[in-house]
């Protein structure tokens, strides 16, 4: 697949799509590496390759394995209600990523998790952003009041992947877009994966809803447990910042999105109730097979990079 | 006369359970006489008093289980 990509080598062959394990590294790298040229592309990479008919061909055969255990897989609820409802609750008691870090996080723990999650957060909303010319009226204006939220108001120093590059320079990593990408486990490249699947699909643009969705009413209360994680480990002021911000901005999108953006699709398509539904669900599953992996690593003292991260922070704040 | 756009009243949106939410940029007076602002598009101001961010929403209102 690499090799095809740099003009020199064959594709990925159905039966090896079709056998390949759908949660795992090969499958996700290659479905990661299509994806990419959507977005910036590699260096060395034709851009002409994004619609390069045998690439698609490619593409959609690993698309319909990773949609079709997804719709196997995920916990699946029939509304929207029902499906969000989980996530209105807090756990008193929680024990996902964001307490282990927030209780117990050490700084090697925390530049690994910047690591990884800067594969998407170094395109926060990009994915996102594709649903705006698929969605009409009250709807669309209240996505692209987020997005615009989410790219800074019009401001490049306020722009969210921006400001996690500054926190990715307060825990010492280097902030050039795709540079861990060779050092995230398949897991890492699923989350990524799933929000560029129903991204680029205008079929799936209400499960590419129920994702953002998913993801703002989630973010709010767990990126106050990352800004403690953060001031705890002493990672920075940038480092702070960026999940303060979060904890603030996500609480208003949340209400946005729920409101506006999830009731004014509803309105204008009720029958994709349950796509949106399915993107929550969806969501869910696959940031809890993350969420999984890493604390597993972690509880055991295991770096959860394929790579490890160079020893020495220099901290430039 | 006709009312400008800029007479037109201003929209709070009221929730049983959740924030107060306003149309953005605001400015908010607190008890002792400071004044915080938000200049975001729609600004969740809370009513419950958990929240850690106060006068902004922060999710506290959530139920616990």
């Amino acid at each position: 697949m690499e090799n095809h990509l740099r003009g020199d080598g064959p594709l990925p062959a159905e039966r090896d799509v079709a056998a390949a394990p759908v949660y795992g590294d090969d499958l996700q790298l290659a479905l990661y590496l299509c994806y990419e040229l959507h977005y910036r592309g590699f260096a060395g990479v034709s851009p002409d390759l994004e619609w390069d008919p045998a690439l698609l061909r490619t593409r959609a055969a690993l698309e319909e394995r990773f949609l079709g255990a997804l719709r196997a897989d995920a916990r699946r609820h029939d509304s929207v209600e029902d499906a969000l409802a989980g996530l209105l609750v807090e756990p008193v008691d929680g024990t996902g990523v964001s307490h282990f870090l927030r209780d117990k996080g050490e700084l090697w723990q925390l530049r690994e998790y910047a690591a990884l999650r800067s594969l998407y957060h170094l395109k926060e909303a990009d994915p996102h952003a594709w649903v705006l010319p698929r969605l009409r009226g009250r709807a669309k204006a209240a996505m692209a009041a987020v997005e615009f939220d989410e790219y800074g108001g019009g401001r490049a120093d306020r722009v969210h992947a921006h400001l996690f590059a500054e926190l990715m320079t307060d825990l010492g990593l280097d902030t050039t877009y795709g540079r861990y990408l060779d050092a995230a486990r398949a897991e890492v490249l699923v989350t990524v994966n799933l929000m560029s699947l129903f991204g680029l699909h205008r079929a799936l643009r209400g499960a590419l809803v129920g994702h953002f969705a998913t993801v703002e009413i989630t973010s709010s209360p767990g990126s106050r447990r990352l800004a403690e994680a953060m001031r705890r480990t002493g990672a920075g002021p940038a480092a702070e910042h960026f999940y303060d911000e979060h904890v603030e901005a996500d609480a208003v999108h949340e209400q946005v999105v729920r409101h506006d953006v999830i009731g004014g699709l509803l309105e204008d398509e009720p029958h994709l109730e349950r796509d949106i539904a399915f993107g929550v669900d969806a969501t869910v599953f696959t940031e809890d097979l993350l969420g999984d992996r890493l604390l597993a690593d972690w509880r055991a003292g295991r770096s959860c990079l394929r790579t490890p991260l160079p020893q020495d922070v220099t901290h430039t704040s | 006369m006709p009312n400008s756009p800029s007479d037109a009243p201003r929209r709070v949106t009221v929730q049983r359970k959740g924030p107060l939410l306003l149309e953005g940029p605001v400015e908010v007076e607190l008890e002792d006489g400071t004044v915080v602002s938000s200049d975001r598009f729609r600004v969740a101001l809370c009513t419950c008093r958990r929240s850690r961010r106060h006068p902004w929403c922060d999710t506290s209102h959530r139920d616990r289980a």
